[in-house]
């Protein structure tokens, strides 16, 4: 040791300086502010987590109950062929089962409008209860089967009965004829009186079935008008219903022609309302008209709806029909791709893994190989796809839309998850472990197989989870080699046949306009979680099972 | 084995030169760096030889030469000659896995395998296929805990991770490890480095049990414990084998200024 440096470790410090206590005081300081950080950064993440999370159960919950109708089918020997029992009629068992909780209406027409409260599936419903049991003929059965979906999202309170047609500016426009008191109300209608000018110049040859009243109707109405720009006034007149009035007029009395007449002209409905209540409101589009709620209503006091759980999300095939949609092509799909993608990409990335970090001579053809493993794990998945679509499907030939190509996809997508987190294990092995396998005379495998390999395991099988998890919500690739096929039925489900997966799924419903589709989307997405937090749960557990000190 | 005679009379004694292991003209490399040069050696059977020498001298480098550890490592190449019996063991068809079950080693770091006690010692015999049956197994590694001093402390937990013990337990079960492929040679690098004085003296005691019938070198940076352990000396120095020869000869006598500085604490 030289003099200097025992001088600079002999020099006393003077830890009671005020100096050292600031010192001290700002450590302290830094500590706190740190974990400030740290914990604002958590409860932030919770907090966006929380509201991913109940935003999809808020939307999502819906959609694991059904509203159901139970419809009494009496299943008469005649209606079936024993040997075809799928052929019988039905669609008329469906419809002549439903109808007896409507014996009041009779017409043809309102009947067709009637049957679209029972969902479109209802008659297979019925069918498969047949096939499955075809010891019930003779009897009658009581069959749930789902309503429709405008009346399953109404039922649950989704959408509303009413909808308010109008904004502010419409309301405006049309207070302006309430003030100067052109709006009247007779017999519960609500009409315009309108000052019409019948213009010859626009009945040619007098003969009015070639007159433009439809622009006279609009000419008269716009004087109310004056300065208006917008064209929105027009929409408060119900335009057919008025013409109509006019020449009903002139028709009446051809002596008007040429005078002006004032004229009570029918509303458009929002603004009959309007008029009528004060408030715009009018039978959501999505249902026909009024009439429906009021057989619905029917139904809900006969006690024919009940909510049951909607194991058909878990056992149906997709579907057009929301209400009838399930995901158990997206789960096969997504299974049979997954396992795939498994049996590929463990072995072979282990295996990549053990040679690159272990016996791979360290040169410049195993450095290009590393650096490519690990770009590989940063190029974006859909390259994969496209990769995919051209080799697998375009090169070799292999089926599209099929999980076998779609887990072979996955896999190129895993690989580098694996095999990174491969080496990471392998290289967290301690080397005196190495050492004193080789010491007792193991060669290089039994070194591996028996000590090394087994002591990663835990890091291997999380890093494989993981890559696993991630290849379960991949959408891009699998929407590429068209794993997003609409496959209505269970039946056919395997390696090779066209399929959905559960990401896949997703994207299709999400862009499906019916609005039982939004709820169904978050169920998915709940479901889709929902395995991935299994995922990680047992990617947890594995890791738990396996770790040992050393 | 027919060289047994030479054992049995104590106090220490110079053994006769009959060597087990020879060494001449060894020169080892990391990369272009040499770190050995030029070294012969005899290590005489069933007596225990030290190594000593300042850090980073080659101690360990040399030593793991014998059983080609170094093998292990990418950069590191080692010429000359070094036979055990006779045996040219950088011969190309010698068979490096068989060479390591025939000479033990026991590291600086107790280093069990995270397994149980049974497997630690077991694993060797078994990939070695020394045993035949399950019983004979057995006995091979009571009768290996037994001379490893460590039988009676880990009789009834046999089935309890090997990591578990106490560090000199650790470094016994290690010894226990080594001596159960039935090697010839047992090497030790700084084996009591990590022990304190107790076990220290335990695992001294067994060393003195097992060259009855074994071949031991033991790197040590304790000259007391050469001088207890030891009955031939190898001092090594930047490299290169300085003096070798009998202990006692070398703690009263050296005949080498380096080694007269170094015993006495000069430097190193
Ligand atoms: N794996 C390695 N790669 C490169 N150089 C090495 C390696 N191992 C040892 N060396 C070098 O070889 C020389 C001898 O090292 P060695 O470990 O044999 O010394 P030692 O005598 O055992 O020292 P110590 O008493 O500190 O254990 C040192 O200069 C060291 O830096
Ligand atoms: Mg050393």
């Amino acid at each position: 040791m030289t003099d200097t440096q025992s001088g600079l470790l002999s020099s006393q410090h003077d830890w009671s300086s005020a100096a050292a206590r600031k010192r001290v005081k700002r450590r302290y300081a830094a500590d706190r502010r740190l974990q400030f950080y740290g914990i604002g950064a958590i409860a932030l993440s919770i907090l966006l987590l929380g509201v991913l999370f109940s935003s999809l159960m808020f939307t999502g919950y819906v959609a694991f109950y059904t509203t159901k109708v139970a419809l009494e089918v009496p299943f008469a020997a005649d209606q079936f062929d024993k040997d075809k029992l799928g052929d019988a009629n039905y669609r008329g068992i469906a419809k002549t089962a439903f109808l007896t909780y409507f014996p009041e209406v009779t017409s043809r027409a309102e009947q067709r409008n009637l049957v679209k409260i029972m969902s479109s599936g209802a008659p297979y419903i019925i069918r498969d209860f047949v096939v499955a049991n075809p010891d019930r003929i003779g009897s009658t059965v009581t069959i749930q089967v789902p309503v429709s979906d405008p009346f399953d999202q109404l039922y649950k309170g989704v959408i509303p009965r009413y909808i308010d047609a109008l904004g502010q500016d419409r309301i405006a426009l049309f207070e302006k004829l309430q003030r100067r008191n052109v709006i009247k109300i007779e017999g519960g209608k609500a009409f315009a009186a309108t000052d019409i000018f019948v213009n010859p110049a626009e009945i040619p040859d007098g003969d009015i079935t070639k007159a433009d009243l439809h622009g006279m109707v609009r000419e008269g109405f716009a004087a109310y008008y004056p300065k208006q720009t917008s064209r929105a006034y027009q929409e408060i007149l119900a335009e057919d219903a008025s013409t109509q009035v006019l020449r009903a007029k002139i028709e009446a009395e051809p002596g008007i022609v040429g005078k002006t007449v004032t004229l009570m002209l029918p509303l458009a409905p929002a603004y009959d309302e309007l008029a009528r209540t004060g408030a715009s409101k009018i039978v959501n589009p999505r249902f026909g008209d009024k009439a429906e709620f009021v057989w619905f209503d029917k139904l809900i006091s006969a006690g024919a709806i009940s909510t049951p759980f909607t194991w058909e999300l878990f056992t149906n095939a997709d579907s057009r029909y929301p209400e009838l949609a399930g995901l158990a092509g997206a789960l096969s799909g997504s299974f049979f791709a997954l396992l795939v993608c498994f049996l590929l990409s463990f072995p072979i990335g282990i295996a990549t893994a053990v040679y690159l970090e272990e016996f791979a001579p360290k040169n410049k053809w195993t450095d290009l190989v590393e650096v490519n493993i690990n770009n590989l794990a940063a190029v974006p998945s859909v390259v994969f796809g496209l990769l995919g679509l051209a080799l697998f499907i375009n090169t070799f030939g292999l089926p599209r839309s099929a999980p076998l190509v779609g887990g072979m996809v996955l896999a190129l997508m895993t690989l580098p998850t694996i095999i990174v987190a491969t080496r990471a294990a392998l290289k967290g092995v301690p080397p005196s472990i190495r050492e004193a396998a080789l010491g007792v005379g193991a060669s290089k495998h039994q070194v591996m197989l028996h000590h090394v390999i087994p002591l990663s395991l835990p890091g291997i099988l999380t890093g494989t989870i993981i890559g696993l998890a991630q290849a379960l919500g991949e959408t891009a690739p699998l929407l590429l080699i068209g794993m997003n096929a609409f496959i209505p039925s269970i039946e056919n489900m395997g390696l090779t046949q066209p399929a959905m997966a559960l990401p896949t799924q997703i994207f299709s419903w999400a862009d499906s306009p019916e609005r039982g589709f939004v709820s169904r989307t978050s169920a998915a997405i709940m479901v889709l979680l929902g395995f991935l937090v299994i995922m990680n749960i047992l990617a947890v557990y594995l890791r738990r099972k396996f770790e040992r000190k050393w | 084995m027919e060289h047994q005679v030479v054992e049995g009379s104590k106090p220490v004694t110079v053994p006769a030169l009959d060597p087990t292991i020879t060494a001449r003209g060894v020169n080892v490399f990391y990369g272009d760096k040499q770190a050995i040069f030029d070294v012969d050696v005899d290590v005489p059977r069933n007596a225990i030889t030290s190594f000593i020498g300042p850090s980073g001298c080659g101690k360990s480098t040399f030593l793991r030469c014998i059983n080609r550890m170094n093998d292990t490592i990418p950069i590191c190449t080692v010429t000359g000659d070094i036979r055990i019996d006779g045996e040219d063991i950088y011969d190309p068809r010698l068979d490096v896995v068989e060479l390591r079950a025939r000479v033990g080693m026991v590291f600086q770091k107790p280093n069990p395998f995270p397994k149980s006690i049974y497997e630690n010692i077991a694993y060797g015999p078994r990939i070695h296929g020394l045993t035949r049956s399950k019983k004979e197994l057995d006995e091979l590694v009571e009768k290996c805990l037994e001379k490893a001093g460590l039988l009676k402390e880990v009789k009834d937990r046999m089935n309890e991770p090997g990591t578990g013990l106490s560090g000199g337990q650790q470094q016994r079960l290690c010894i226990a490890r080594a001596i159960a492929t039935r090697p010839e040679v047992i090497l030790m690098d700084e084996p009591c480095s990590a022990l304190d004085p107790i076990a220290t003296a335990k695992v001294e005691e067994l060393m003195e049990e097992l060259k009855e019938n074994y071949t031991i070198i033991i790197v040590t940076h304790s000259m007391q414990q050469a001088a207890r352990v030891s009955q031939r000396t190898a001092f090594f120095h930047l490299g290169k084998l300085v003096e070798n020869g009998d202990t006692r000869q070398i703690f009263t006598n050296p005949s080498d200024k380096r080694t007269q500085d170094y015993i006495t604490g000069r430097f190193g």
